[in-house]
Protein backbone atom coordinates (compact mmCIF):
# COMPACT_ATOMS: atom_id res chain seq x y z
CA UNK A 1 0.00 0.00 0.00
CA UNK A 2 1.11 3.64 -0.55
CA UNK A 3 1.76 6.06 1.78
CA UNK A 4 -0.49 8.21 0.06
CA UNK A 5 -3.65 5.67 0.29
CA UNK A 6 -2.94 4.51 3.97
CA UNK A 7 -3.34 8.15 4.97
CA UNK A 8 -7.00 8.43 3.02
CA UNK A 9 -7.76 5.38 4.72
CA UNK A 10 -6.88 6.90 8.02
CA UNK A 11 -8.73 10.12 7.09
CA UNK A 12 -11.81 8.36 6.42
CA UNK A 13 -13.98 8.19 9.46
CA UNK A 14 -15.17 4.24 10.39
CA UNK A 15 -18.61 3.75 10.24
CA UNK A 16 -20.29 2.81 13.58
CA UNK A 17 -22.79 0.74 13.18
CA UNK A 18 -25.92 0.73 15.33
CA UNK A 19 -27.03 -2.11 17.92
CA UNK A 20 -25.85 -5.22 18.87
CA UNK A 21 -23.03 -5.50 16.19
CA UNK A 22 -22.42 -2.35 16.53
CA UNK A 23 -21.84 -3.07 20.52
CA UNK A 24 -19.23 -5.92 19.45
CA UNK A 25 -17.59 -4.30 17.25
CA UNK A 26 -16.87 -1.23 19.72
CA UNK A 27 -15.74 -3.48 22.40
CA UNK A 28 -13.44 -5.03 20.10
CA UNK A 29 -11.89 -2.46 18.38
CA UNK A 30 -8.49 -0.31 19.14
CA UNK A 31 -7.88 2.22 21.75
CA UNK A 32 -11.39 2.91 23.17
CA UNK A 33 -14.70 1.12 23.22
CA UNK A 34 -17.06 3.79 24.16
CA UNK A 35 -16.87 6.19 20.53
CA UNK A 36 -18.35 9.25 20.51
CA UNK A 37 -17.85 10.09 24.29
CA UNK A 38 -15.64 11.71 26.13
CA UNK A 39 -13.58 10.73 28.71
CA UNK A 40 -15.04 13.02 31.15
CA UNK A 41 -18.25 12.06 30.95
CA UNK A 42 -17.78 8.42 30.60
CA UNK A 43 -15.83 8.67 33.93
CA UNK A 44 -18.86 10.48 35.30
CA UNK A 45 -20.38 7.01 34.23
CA UNK A 46 -17.87 4.69 35.75
CA UNK A 47 -18.30 6.87 39.28
CA UNK A 48 -22.08 6.89 38.70
CA UNK A 49 -22.55 2.46 38.23
CA UNK A 50 -19.75 2.27 41.53
CA UNK A 51 -21.82 5.11 43.58
CA UNK A 52 -25.12 2.57 42.17
CA UNK A 53 -23.58 -0.64 43.99
CA UNK A 54 -22.76 1.90 47.53
CA UNK A 55 -26.52 2.89 47.81
CA UNK A 56 -27.55 -0.40 46.53
CA UNK A 57 -25.77 -2.06 49.62
CA UNK A 58 -27.37 0.37 51.55
CA UNK A 59 -30.68 -0.79 50.71
CA UNK A 60 -30.25 -4.37 50.89
CA UNK A 61 -28.56 -3.68 54.21
CA UNK A 62 -31.40 -2.22 54.80
CA UNK A 63 -33.92 -4.86 53.57
CA UNK A 64 -32.23 -7.65 55.61
CA UNK A 65 -32.29 -5.97 58.82
CA UNK A 66 -35.81 -5.17 58.27
CA UNK A 67 -36.51 -8.79 56.97
CA UNK A 68 -34.66 -10.37 59.79
CA UNK A 69 -35.70 -8.76 62.99
CA UNK A 70 -38.48 -10.18 65.01
CA UNK A 71 -39.67 -6.85 66.46
CA UNK A 72 -42.72 -4.76 64.34
CA UNK A 73 -41.00 -2.19 62.19
CA UNK A 74 -42.23 1.55 63.06
CA UNK A 75 -44.98 2.78 61.32
CA UNK A 76 -42.91 4.97 58.57
CA UNK A 77 -46.38 6.36 57.12
CA UNK A 78 -47.16 7.66 60.84
CA UNK A 79 -43.43 8.39 61.60
CA UNK A 80 -43.39 11.05 58.64
CA UNK A 81 -46.48 12.51 58.78
CA UNK A 82 -47.04 16.22 59.54
CA UNK A 83 -50.11 18.31 60.54
CA UNK A 84 -51.02 21.89 59.57
CA UNK A 85 -53.66 22.38 61.95
CA UNK A 86 -55.90 19.58 61.31
CA UNK A 87 -55.23 15.91 60.79
CA UNK A 88 -51.58 14.83 60.31
CA UNK A 89 -51.21 14.06 56.49
CA UNK A 90 -48.76 11.04 55.93
CA UNK A 91 -45.56 11.72 54.37
CA UNK A 92 -46.78 14.97 53.69
CA UNK A 93 -42.96 16.46 53.84
CA UNK A 94 -41.32 13.33 52.37
CA UNK A 95 -43.82 14.08 48.87
CA UNK A 96 -43.12 17.78 48.46
CA UNK A 97 -38.95 16.42 49.14
CA UNK A 98 -39.93 14.08 45.95
CA UNK A 99 -41.52 16.88 43.82
CA UNK A 100 -38.62 19.22 44.39
CA UNK A 101 -36.13 16.78 43.19
CA UNK A 102 -38.17 15.94 39.90
CA UNK A 103 -38.40 19.62 39.27
CA UNK A 104 -34.99 20.25 40.04
CA UNK A 105 -33.88 17.40 37.54
CA UNK A 106 -36.50 19.43 34.86
CA UNK A 107 -34.46 22.70 35.43
CA UNK A 108 -31.08 21.16 35.16
CA UNK A 109 -32.07 18.81 31.73
CA UNK A 110 -33.33 22.15 30.41
CA UNK A 111 -29.52 23.97 31.33
CA UNK A 112 -28.05 21.15 29.37
CA UNK A 113 -29.59 21.75 26.15
CA UNK A 114 -29.41 25.65 26.64
CA UNK A 115 -25.82 25.27 27.43
CA UNK A 116 -24.66 23.15 23.50
CA UNK A 117 -27.07 26.10 22.35
CA UNK A 118 -24.52 28.09 24.01
CA UNK A 119 -27.19 30.47 25.58
CA UNK A 120 -25.09 31.61 28.71
CA UNK A 121 -27.92 33.56 30.68
CA UNK A 122 -30.72 30.78 30.49
CA UNK A 123 -27.75 27.94 31.66
CA UNK A 124 -26.80 30.30 34.45
CA UNK A 125 -30.09 30.86 35.95
CA UNK A 126 -31.48 27.16 35.32
CA UNK A 127 -28.27 26.11 37.06
CA UNK A 128 -29.17 28.45 39.78
CA UNK A 129 -32.76 27.44 40.15
CA UNK A 130 -31.63 23.77 40.48
CA UNK A 131 -28.89 24.61 42.56
CA UNK A 132 -31.49 26.60 44.71
CA UNK A 133 -33.87 23.48 44.68
CA UNK A 134 -30.85 21.26 45.71
CA UNK A 135 -30.37 23.13 48.87
CA UNK A 136 -33.48 23.30 50.07
CA UNK A 137 -34.12 19.73 49.84
CA UNK A 138 -31.50 19.59 52.32
CA UNK A 139 -33.02 21.93 54.32
CA UNK A 140 -36.17 19.99 54.38
CA UNK A 141 -33.83 17.26 55.21
CA UNK A 142 -32.72 18.83 58.06
CA UNK A 143 -36.01 19.59 59.68
CA UNK A 144 -36.97 15.98 59.04
CA UNK A 145 -33.96 14.69 60.87
CA UNK A 146 -34.44 17.12 63.53
CA UNK A 147 -37.95 15.97 64.73
CA UNK A 148 -37.03 12.29 64.42
CA UNK A 149 -34.46 13.23 66.68
CA UNK A 150 -36.56 15.52 69.05
CA UNK A 151 -39.01 12.03 68.71
CA UNK A 152 -35.72 10.04 70.01
CA UNK A 153 -34.85 8.51 67.56
CA UNK A 154 -31.41 7.44 67.47
CA UNK A 155 -29.08 5.00 65.36
CA UNK A 156 -29.40 1.88 68.34
CA UNK A 157 -32.94 3.05 69.08
CA UNK A 158 -36.69 4.35 68.82
CA UNK A 159 -40.03 4.58 70.70
CA UNK A 160 -41.67 2.93 68.06
CA UNK A 161 -40.45 -0.27 66.80
CA UNK A 162 -37.67 -1.85 65.51
CA UNK A 163 -33.75 -0.46 66.88
CA UNK A 164 -32.57 -1.15 63.31
CA UNK A 165 -35.20 1.57 61.89
CA UNK A 166 -33.14 4.55 63.20
CA UNK A 167 -29.58 3.63 61.74
CA UNK A 168 -31.16 2.47 58.93
CA UNK A 169 -32.77 6.13 58.02
CA UNK A 170 -29.49 8.11 59.30
CA UNK A 171 -27.12 6.03 57.17
CA UNK A 172 -29.46 6.03 53.39
CA UNK A 173 -31.23 9.64 54.00
CA UNK A 174 -27.76 10.79 55.41
CA UNK A 175 -25.51 9.47 52.31
CA UNK A 176 -28.38 10.73 49.54
CA UNK A 177 -28.23 14.28 51.30
CA UNK A 178 -24.44 14.50 51.41
CA UNK A 179 -24.49 13.78 47.40
CA UNK A 180 -27.03 16.57 47.20
CA UNK A 181 -25.41 18.86 49.13
CA UNK A 182 -22.19 18.26 46.91
CA UNK A 183 -23.93 18.29 43.97
CA UNK A 184 -25.37 21.92 45.33
CA UNK A 185 -21.56 22.84 45.43
CA UNK A 186 -20.51 21.75 42.17
CA UNK A 187 -23.55 22.96 40.31
CA UNK A 188 -22.64 26.72 41.95
CA UNK A 189 -18.99 26.22 40.83
CA UNK A 190 -20.54 25.38 37.33
CA UNK A 191 -22.69 28.11 37.50
CA UNK A 192 -20.16 30.37 37.89
CA UNK A 193 -17.71 29.27 35.12
CA UNK A 194 -20.38 29.79 32.48
CA UNK A 195 -21.68 32.86 33.85
CA UNK A 196 -17.80 34.28 33.21
CA UNK A 197 -17.68 32.26 29.97
CA UNK A 198 -15.56 30.17 30.33
CA UNK A 199 -16.45 27.67 28.15
CA UNK A 200 -16.73 30.42 25.27
CA UNK A 201 -13.27 30.95 25.54
CA UNK A 202 -12.21 27.50 26.33
CA UNK A 203 -10.43 28.48 29.30
CA UNK A 204 -8.08 25.64 30.91
CA UNK A 205 -9.36 24.40 33.55
CA UNK A 206 -7.11 25.23 36.70
CA UNK A 207 -7.21 21.44 37.90
CA UNK A 208 -7.33 19.04 34.83
CA UNK A 209 -5.20 22.10 32.42
CA UNK A 210 -7.95 20.73 29.62
CA UNK A 211 -9.66 23.51 27.30
CA UNK A 212 -13.30 24.08 28.90
CA UNK A 213 -16.72 23.19 27.03
CA UNK A 214 -20.01 22.91 27.50
CA UNK A 215 -20.42 19.40 27.74
CA UNK A 216 -19.15 19.59 31.36
CA UNK A 217 -22.94 20.95 31.89
CA UNK A 218 -23.72 17.58 30.70
CA UNK A 219 -21.76 15.68 32.81
CA UNK A 220 -22.77 17.94 35.65
CA UNK A 221 -26.34 16.83 34.77
CA UNK A 222 -25.77 12.88 34.60
CA UNK A 223 -24.15 13.52 38.59
CA UNK A 224 -27.71 15.39 39.19
CA UNK A 225 -29.97 13.32 37.64
CA UNK A 226 -28.77 9.88 39.33
CA UNK A 227 -29.17 11.62 43.06
CA UNK A 228 -32.95 12.23 41.62
CA UNK A 229 -32.46 8.34 40.57
CA UNK A 230 -31.48 7.18 44.45
CA UNK A 231 -34.19 8.99 45.72
CA UNK A 232 -36.72 7.48 43.55
CA UNK A 233 -35.36 4.34 45.16
CA UNK A 234 -35.57 5.73 48.48
CA UNK A 235 -38.91 6.82 48.36
CA UNK A 236 -40.08 3.44 47.25
CA UNK A 237 -38.08 1.22 49.64
CA UNK A 238 -37.43 3.24 52.44
CA UNK A 239 -40.63 5.64 52.98
CA UNK A 240 -43.77 3.74 51.10
CA UNK A 241 -42.69 0.00 51.63
CA UNK B 1 -21.53 11.89 13.76
CA UNK B 2 -25.25 12.41 14.99
CA UNK B 3 -23.97 13.13 18.41
CA UNK B 4 -20.88 15.01 17.69
CA UNK B 5 -21.80 18.31 19.41
CA UNK B 6 -23.37 16.09 22.70
CA UNK B 7 -26.36 15.40 23.62
CA UNK B 8 -28.97 17.82 22.07
CA UNK B 9 -32.67 16.87 21.78
CA UNK B 10 -36.02 18.89 21.49
CA UNK B 11 -37.17 20.34 24.52
CA UNK B 12 -40.14 18.94 23.85
CA UNK B 13 -39.36 15.08 24.88
CA UNK B 14 -38.05 16.46 28.15
CA UNK B 15 -41.17 18.48 29.16
CA UNK B 16 -42.98 15.16 28.51
CA UNK B 17 -40.71 13.39 30.36
CA UNK B 18 -40.98 16.09 33.09
CA UNK B 19 -45.09 15.97 33.46
CA UNK B 20 -45.16 12.22 33.12
CA UNK B 21 -42.77 11.79 36.24
CA UNK B 22 -44.66 14.32 38.18
CA UNK B 23 -47.67 12.54 37.33
CA UNK B 24 -46.44 9.17 38.78
CA UNK B 25 -44.57 10.39 41.65
CA UNK B 26 -48.30 11.40 42.22
CA UNK B 27 -49.51 8.03 42.08
CA UNK B 28 -47.00 6.60 44.15
CA UNK B 29 -47.99 8.73 47.18
CA UNK B 30 -51.52 8.07 46.29
CA UNK B 31 -50.12 4.33 46.96
CA UNK B 32 -49.37 5.45 50.54
CA UNK B 33 -52.42 8.30 50.99
CA UNK B 34 -54.81 5.05 50.15
CA UNK B 35 -53.41 2.83 52.02
CA UNK B 36 -52.83 -0.72 49.71
CA UNK B 37 -51.38 -3.32 51.59
CA UNK B 38 -49.83 -6.37 50.93
CA UNK B 39 -49.15 -7.69 47.63
CA UNK B 40 -51.00 -4.58 45.47
CA UNK B 41 -48.63 -2.03 47.71
CA UNK B 42 -45.60 -3.34 46.82
CA UNK B 43 -46.56 -4.27 43.01
CA UNK B 44 -47.93 -1.14 42.95
CA UNK B 45 -44.79 0.55 44.37
CA UNK B 46 -42.46 -1.44 41.98
CA UNK B 47 -43.99 -0.56 39.09
CA UNK B 48 -44.12 2.93 39.72
CA UNK B 49 -40.52 3.14 40.98
CA UNK B 50 -39.24 1.40 37.57
CA UNK B 51 -41.40 3.65 35.48
CA UNK B 52 -39.96 7.00 36.99
CA UNK B 53 -36.10 5.01 36.88
CA UNK B 54 -36.59 4.13 33.58
CA UNK B 55 -37.61 7.27 32.36
CA UNK B 56 -34.81 9.40 34.16
CA UNK B 57 -32.36 6.99 32.96
CA UNK B 58 -33.52 6.55 29.55
CA UNK B 59 -34.57 10.63 28.65
CA UNK B 60 -33.00 12.51 31.04
CA UNK B 61 -29.72 10.96 31.52
CA UNK B 62 -29.83 10.40 27.59
CA UNK B 63 -29.16 6.48 27.79
CA UNK B 64 -31.36 6.10 24.84
CA UNK B 65 -29.75 7.96 22.65
CA UNK B 66 -26.01 6.78 23.33
CA UNK B 67 -24.30 3.63 21.70
CA UNK B 68 -24.76 0.46 22.77
CA UNK B 69 -21.26 -0.26 23.84
CA UNK B 70 -21.94 2.74 26.75
CA UNK B 71 -25.12 1.50 28.00
CA UNK B 72 -24.45 -1.88 28.37
CA UNK B 73 -21.63 -1.41 30.32
CA UNK B 74 -23.52 0.49 32.65
CA UNK B 75 -26.87 -1.23 32.34
CA UNK B 76 -25.33 -4.80 33.00
CA UNK B 77 -22.96 -4.77 35.99
CA UNK B 78 -25.78 -4.04 38.04
CA UNK B 79 -27.84 -6.84 37.54
CA UNK B 80 -25.78 -9.18 39.92
CA UNK B 81 -27.42 -6.83 42.57
CA UNK B 82 -30.44 -9.48 41.74
CA UNK B 83 -28.36 -12.20 42.97
CA UNK B 84 -27.17 -10.55 46.19
CA UNK B 85 -30.50 -9.48 47.02
CA UNK B 86 -31.51 -13.38 46.86
CA UNK B 87 -28.77 -14.13 48.87
CA UNK B 88 -29.52 -11.76 51.53
CA UNK B 89 -33.32 -12.28 51.76
CA UNK B 90 -32.28 -16.20 52.20
CA UNK B 91 -29.73 -15.45 55.23
CA UNK B 92 -32.34 -12.69 56.53
CA UNK B 93 -35.16 -15.51 56.85
CA UNK B 94 -32.90 -17.88 58.21
CA UNK B 95 -32.06 -15.32 61.21
CA UNK B 96 -35.36 -14.47 61.92
CA UNK B 97 -36.13 -18.13 62.15
CA UNK B 98 -33.49 -18.69 64.60
CA UNK B 99 -34.37 -15.49 65.99
CA UNK B 100 -38.15 -16.52 66.44
CA UNK B 101 -36.86 -20.11 67.82
CA UNK B 102 -34.65 -19.14 70.53
CA UNK B 103 -35.36 -15.85 71.98
CA UNK B 104 -39.43 -15.89 71.06
CA UNK B 105 -41.98 -15.67 73.22
CA UNK B 106 -43.64 -18.98 72.56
Amino acid sequence: MSPQKSSAAAAQPVELKPGLIGLAEDWSSDQRAFKNVSWGKAMMWIFLLSDTFIFSVFLISYMTARMSTAVDWPPVSEIFALSFGGDPIPLVLIAIMTFILITSSGTMVLAVNYGYRKDRKKTVILLLLTALMGASFVGMQALEWSKLISDGVRPWENPFGASQFGSAFFMITGFHGFHVSVGVVFLLLIARKVWRGDYDTEKKGFFTSRKGNYEIVETMGLYWHFVDLVWVFIFAFFYLW
Amino acid sequence: MAHAEGQQHPLGIYIKVWILLFVVSGFSYAVDYFDFQGYTRWSLILLFMFIKAGYIISVFMHIKWERWALSAAILVPPSVLLVFIGIMAIESNYTFLTRILNFGPG
